[in-house]
């Protein structure tokens, strides 16, 4: 990490109102060089309103979003909803906006686990293949920040995993920061560099460590959370002698 | 050539089909349907306008898509949209309809607006056909890949450094040239079904976007030709028999389409 360059992304005293409506206040964030980033929240705590902000989809109401000049940055979407009614090849579909020699797009999928699919239509691709599938999109044009919203969803664990083992393996060899969003508490924090805690504005932000102890992260997602982030720190051999709750937490470790 | 009205419309049917071609599918892949028929029924003011004033009908009509356009897309973004275009819709085709009975002696003519009068078709509104016809391509050709990814996702749109509400423009400007080309020949009420009813034929025939694209283009001059010389043979009017057989090419496409399907092809 380049750690006295100037940040890709700066957030300074950003509110977003959508009709009318206050969703995020107070947020002060900045994005640097080769870092990775993410974001967790309850569900209606203006993640996706964030990334929409740092994209520049939406305007913030009040405070500056400031992007390094010529900023290269790629977005993967929750999903994607293709309508039926538009053919849409995976070959065409990586071809977008810009037209890519067949070689590259060849790669690309080779490298994603999709070779030879060119000609499949998108909306009969696995779950799994259309997550793969736009990250792979997304990492064509080079990126110097890779936005990521809940880039999970829909995937079965090891699929979870093999996703994150993959943006961690991009990170490393290409140095692109990457901005995650996620509820999905389990594997993300264990790569991050910074976790933000969102619920309208930043409750703590800091190491997965410090955010994992802080009483306002514990206040929004309780001991369970906490735990999991214990979880992948020491390798399963935890306890939960506290005597809390933890629901989901078994759950989704089996 | 150009001395034979059948030719003439001929040209026109085929011009208009060229210029639905590409429009038409993004109006269904983004479902502007109705955005469409909003359109389209303002085009009727556009014609009172043009006729109390004596203003070119094609301009007139082009100003008037726009400011409907301007007003939709103002709207887009808030909660019920689809009622919001059903009240825009149906009050400027009402709206048109009264602008329209001020204007001393058209009543007679109002058909010729409201369902085209292709026969009437002169060598300059063939002129116009064809030059909004290769505006609108030329325009949609141009902004083509970002169209499709705006549609596709907005987000991953401006994070590749498109603005999709510009690009919305495009098809909005498309749209106002589509309607003022489409008025003299299917006329106010029939022009968005000829947007709407060659893509959704295109479709199950089509692999790729600009596959659907040409398909809808073929498809659209066969309707218009085969409608023109339906029209002509059983002595019906000619917009709506046009919109008829492109109907039924769209019917014949879904069941070729299913049985391909079945066959397992």
């Amino acid at each position: 990490m380049s750690g006295g360059a100037a940040p890709l992304v700066t957030l300074s005293g950003v509110a977003v109102e959508l009709g009318g409506q206050e969703i995020l206040r107070d947020i002060d964030l900045s994005i640097r060089r080769g870092e990775i980033v993410t974001v967790v929240g309850p569900n209606g705590s203006g993640k996706t309103t964030l990334m929409r902000t740092i994209i520049g989809a939406v305007a913030p109401s009040r405070g500056q979003v400031t992007r390094a000049p010529g900023l290269r940055l790629s977005y993967v979407p929750q999903r994607l909803a293709v309508d039926p009614t538009m053919p849409m090849t995976l070959g065409r579909f990586m071809n977008l906006p810009r037209r890519r020699d067949a070689a590259t797009i060849a790669a690309a999928l080779d490298r994603a686990g999709l070779a030879g699919l060119e000609r499949r239509p998108v909306t009969g691709l696995s779950g799994g293949q259309m997550q793969r599938a736009l990250l792979a999109r997304a990492l064509l044009n080079d990126p110097e920040l890779l936005i990521l919203d809940e880039g999970t969803a829909g995937l079965d664990q090891p699929g979870v995993a093999s996703f994150y083992a993959r943006i961690e393996q991009v990170n490393a060899d290409t140095g692109c920061a990457v901005l995650m969003v996620s509820h999905d508490l389990q594997i993300v924090m264990r790569a991050s560099d910074h976790v933000v805690c969102l619920n309208r504005h930043i409750c703590c932000e800091g190491t997965p460590e410090t955010v994992s102890l802080s009483p306002a992260y514990r206040g929004l997602f309780g001991a369970a959370g906490a735990g999991s982030v214990a979880l992948y720190r020491h390798h399963h051999d935890h306890s939960h002698d506290d005597g809390l709750p933890c629901a989901g937490h078994d759950e989704d470790a089996a | 050539m150009l001395d034979d009205f059948m030719v003439r419309a001929a040209l026109a049917a085929v011009g208009l089909a060229v210029a639905c071609a590409p429009l038409g599918c993004f109006v269904v892949w983004r479902r502007m349907a109705y955005f469409g028929d909003a359109t389209a029924h303002a085009a009727l003011l556009g014609v009172a306008l043009s006729l109390a004033w004596s203003l070119p009908l094609f301009g007139a009509v082009i100003v008037v898509a726009l400011a409907m356009a301007a007003l939709v897309a103002g709207l887009s973004g808030r909660q019920s949209v689809d009622t919001a275009l059903g009240v825009l819709s149906h009050g400027a085709l009402a709206a048109g309809l009264v602008a329209v009975s001020f204007v001393q002696g058209v009543r007679t003519d109002l058909n010729a607006y409201l369902f085209g009068d292709i026969l009437s078709v002169t060598r300059a509104d063939l002129a116009l056909i064809w030059a909004g016809a290769a505006a609108v391509v030329a325009l949609v050709a141009w902004r083509w890949s970002a169209l499709l990814l705006s549609t596709l996702s907005p987000e991953m749109a401006v994070a590749d450094g498109i603005r999709p509400r510009a690009e919305q423009w495009v098809l909005n400007i498309a749209l106002a040239l589509v309607v003022a080309a489409g008025i003299r020949i299917v006329g106010a009420l029939l022009v968005s079904a000829f947007l709407i009813i060659p893509a959704a034929a295109a479709r199950p025939l089509s692999r790729s976007p600009e596959a659907m694209a040409v398909a809808t283009a073929l498809i659209g001059a066969a309707a218009g030709l085969g409608g023109l010389g339906a029209a002509f043979r059983l002595d019906t009017p000619t917009g709506p028999t046009i919109v008829c057989a492109a109907a039924a090419i769209f019917a014949l496409a879904v069941l070729f389409a299913g049985g391909r399907r079945r066959a397992g092809a």
